[in-house]
């Protein structure tokens, strides 16, 4: 029994220290990288895998101290791994609606930055048509 | 072994929320400082899970839970602002 309660404590120090530094680096990611597009890598799948590797660091040492499973902190995992990418995808909508400065060596062109006047053109005659 | 792995995580993490701290101070668009702020509520809701370990106290679950649902609802709101200049249309 001794031994299972070294082996857990183990397991739990490893998912602390894993966590801390992969939210360490997404962190160090969002401060160092050069680009808003590449500064969104960081903390919308590094950070999350950290903060996931905690909660379940918490799972395994509620379960033990419970003596049953408490997997309340599944909650938090599932709510974060849902919702970090759609908060993601809207902060990339809304930089590319800023239209923010972009890396020059980046490759491909987004329809954002295309089409400036080409939208005037198209929505004035929608506009027209659509009134009864 | 369980104390020494704790505060060498909390140690990341608070040097992780600084982190975020210089980019929203100095973030140079709207965007930047939105995302470090995202990234500050997920590092907090795993500061929060840190402090309950370290008590063993299952109290501070819900503090992180709230923090989460708020952070992601804030996030989403701000950015809809940022695309259409209102919230609720």
């Amino acid at each position: 029994m001794i031994a299972l309660y070294t082996l857990m404590e183990g397991v739990i120090a490893f998912f602390l220290i894993a966590g801390s530094i992969f939210a360490l680096i997404g962190s160090l990611g969002l401060t160092r990288m050069k680009d808003f597009y590449m500064r969104l890598h960081g903390p919308s799948k590094i950070s999350t895998l950290g903060v996931g590797c905690v909660l379940l660091a918490s799972i395994t040492y509620f379960s033990l101290l419970d003596g049953g499973p408490s997997l309340r902190e599944l909650l938090i995992t599932i709510f974060l791994f849902i919702t970090a990418p759609v908060s993601a995808h809207m902060l990339s909508k809304s930089a590319l609606h800023q239209k923010l400065a972009r890396d020059p060596r980046t490759r491909g062109e987004p329809k954002e930055f295309q089409e400036d006047d080409e939208q005037t053109v198209e929505e004035a005659p929608q506009g027209d048509s659509k009134l009864p | 072994m369980l104390d020494v792995a704790l505060k060498i995580s909390v140690a990341l993490f608070a040097i992780a929320i600084v982190l975020n701290l210089y980019r929203v101070t100095v973030g140079p668009s709207l965007p930047d400082r939105i995302l470090a702020l995202d990234t500050m509520y997920v590092n907090s809701i795993a500061l929060i899970v840190l402090f309950g370990i370290w008590l063993g106290d299952r109290t501070y679950f819900e503090a992180a839970l709230l923090i989460a649902m708020l952070g992601f609802v804030s996030t989403v709101a701000v950015c809809k602002y940022l695309l259409r200049g209102d919230i609720i249309e």
